[in-house]
């Protein structure tokens, strides 16, 4: 009897406890259809839903619309998840499965990396990007991840390192009987293999450089360059707080891709932080 | 298949002998050649902007005049005559010291609660992970000014327990809080860590223990708490390094105000950076904050001895 209570209690607990830590989310849906008049009501949700906060602050920045700062994040993400999706790989395929003079070190300088605050690197790369004539453009964002650099470049190499060394290495000697090259082993059959790995390093390529916001706001200049972070703290700093229901309305919409992602792919988002401690 | 194998590893030792000078060499190459990517990135981006940031910290560089050397007079005018910097280090300190701990202990707690084999652990894992999820994305920081504002939501509830209304985020001695908050608020990702990490805690020491009449507190004390610890010491390792170079919550929801009472770092360093321009001056800040952090983490890992355990491979329980 005690134990059945015992996990009632729990249960009434974690309800309450996860109510609490949703209640902002579920105001925020709400809020995002109310008038301003309405939204200092104690109120969940509006008496009468305002749809035109979304119409509205769609075409809240002159002369754009959110379709462009969309079209913008997303073809920038696709280009970067890309570009990792090579480097990072191959990175890992090297430090993972090959023996070469000096391994350890090298790896030791990975491991140091990841450790190292990148604030540091801020000042010394936006002086080298601006002499190359970068800013203002997507280099400075492509580059980096070219190189398996860029935001949370190296998490993404040391991630798919671990999983590369629990692959079998029986599979990579009967392939070189086969003649199989050092790329063909990595191309068919460690890249096949680490899939799972792979979809995690995707994810959060995708989350990070989405709310990579100092990025956007040092190298992005022009709006019609700007993502959708920059586009909301654009109509943010222009209506100085004017238009409440249209800035909550365009601010949901923009945690929309990483909600989806979640729900589609949450397998993998746990096992991803959970086996390498990657912060979310 | 395990035949093949073995009669694939014969031919190759049969071939090895065959192999030509060259091929003695085809791991090494083709090794550099993979992480080659990770080498041109860590040199040409990691590396050499070290390097150059250290040299400008001693330049009155500013991207468009010419450099001049100024030797450690950034350095002597930071510690001696600004009280940005002396202010921003405060409040910096007051946000890590307040929220990393916070964060910790409300992930610790709960991943305890959660991890007694719940029905319904994956809807609460969801529910609690979410804010983390979305957290550090502006959206989520005009949410929060709207909601800690002076007609937001936050002094609504309160109104209903008769609580004075207050503006959270423009009230000097409140606003860093609702930072704080917002960051305690993501404890979920540090959760999940320690769900996986509670997870390999084997049953029979509770069991044992139990046996010996040992208590609930007792058991998290004794058991869950230095089992764990290796898995609370990444995360306050982390946390830290994080927490010291937060940046888009105050940008966006107070601006370092009011009256720079969330005047982090990390934005002073912005500010003087990328507002004024001043390469130089802010790349020693930049320094000095590195050399913070690593004093920090440094002392965390010095006090690791005392606190964190590793399991030993006879199976016992030994201080490092």
């Amino acid at each position: 009897m005690t134990i059945k209570w015992n996990q009632a209690g729990r249960h009434l607990f974690m309800i309450i406890f996860s109510l609490v830590m949703i209640y902002p989310v579920i105001w925020w849906i709400g809020a995002s259809l109310k008038s301003n008049a309405e939204l200092s009501s104690p109120g969940l949700f509006p008496s009468k839903p305002q749809w035109s906060n979304f119409v509205n602050g769609w075409h809240s920045v002159p002369g754009h619309s959110f379709t462009d700062f969309y079209l913008n994040t997303f073809g920038l993400e696709i280009v970067l998840l890309i570009v990792t999706l090579i480097s990072s790989t191959l990175v890992a395929f090297g430090f993972g499965r090959l023996d070469f003079p000096l391994k350890n070190f090298w790896f030791s300088l990975l491991m140091l990396t990841l450790m190292l605050p990148g604030q540091v690197l801020i000042i010394p790369q936006y002086a080298m990007f601006h002499q190359l004539g970068w800013v203002n453009t997507y280099l400075p964002f492509i580059v980096p991840h070219l190189v398996a650099s860029g935001a949370g470049g190296t998490f993404f190499v040391f991630l798919l390192i671990q999983f590369v060394r629990g692959i079998p290495r029986e599979l990579d000697e009967s392939a070189k009987m086969d003649g199989c090259s050092w790329f063909g082993i990595y191309w068919r059959i460690v890249m096949p293999l680490t899939k799972p790995a792979i979809v995690t390093v995707m994810i959060f390529c995708f989350l990070w450089n989405w709310d990579d916001f100092l990025g956007h706001l040092l190298y992005i200049n022009s709006v019609d360059k700007y993502t959708v972070g920059l586009a909301l703290r654009m109509i943010n700093d222009s209506s100085s707080g004017q238009e409440w229901g249209q800035l909550l309305a365009m601010s949901l919409v923009s945690i929309v891709p990483a909600t989806l992602v979640f729900m589609f792919l949450q397998k993998y988002f746990v096992e991803g932080i959970a086996t390498t401690g990657i912060k979310g | 298949m395990s035949q093949t194998t073995t009669v694939a590893l014969k031919t190759a030792a049969g071939t090895k002998k065959r192999k030509s000078f060259l091929s003695r060499w085809d791991a090494p190459i083709a090794g550099y050649l993979f992480i080659l990517p990770w080498l041109i990135g860590f040199f040409g981006l990691t590396a050499y902007p070290m390097i150059l940031s250290l040299y400008y910290s001693f330049t009155d560089y500013t991207l468009m005049e010419p450099i001049s050397w100024v030797g450690a007079r950034n350095y002597e005018r930071i510690f001696t005559a600004d009280d940005k910097f002396i202010q921003s280090i405060k409040v910096t300190f007051m946000y890590v010291i307040a929220s990393v701990p916070l964060k910790l202990i409300a992930a610790l707690l709960v991943a305890v609660v959660l991890n007694k084999a719940m029905k319904g652990i994956s809807a609460y894992r969801t529910a609690i992970y979410f804010p983390s999820l979305i957290g550090g994305s502006i959206a989520v920081s005009l949410l929060w000014r709207n909601i800690f504002g002076v007609d937001g939501i936050f002094n609504k509830i309160l109104g209903i327990f008769g609580i004075g209304a207050t503006g959270w985020v423009t009230n000097p001695s409140t606003a860093l809080w609702t930072l704080v908050l917002l960051t305690v608020w993501q404890f979920g990702s540090s959760m999940v860590i320690f769900l996986a990490g509670l997870k390999q805690i084997p049953n029979d020491l509770y069991e044992a223990s139990s046996v010996d009449g040992a208590n609930k507190f007792v058991q998290f004390f004794k058991i869950t708490l230095p089992m764990l610890s290796p898995t609370l010491y990444f995360n306050l390792i982390m946390g830290v390094i994080n927490a010291f170079q937060m940046f888009t919550s105050a940008y966006v929801i107070t601006n370092g105000g009011p009256m720079n009472s969330t005047y982090v770092y990390a934005l002073y360093l912005y500010e003087r950076a990328f507002s004024r321009y001043q390469l130089g001056y802010s790349s020693a800040l930049a320094w000095i904050m590195l050399v913070i952090i690593v004093v920090v983490a440094a002392i965390i890992a010095g006090t690791s001895k005392y606190w964190v355990f590793y399991e030993t491979e006879s199976g016992g329980k030994k201080r490092k």
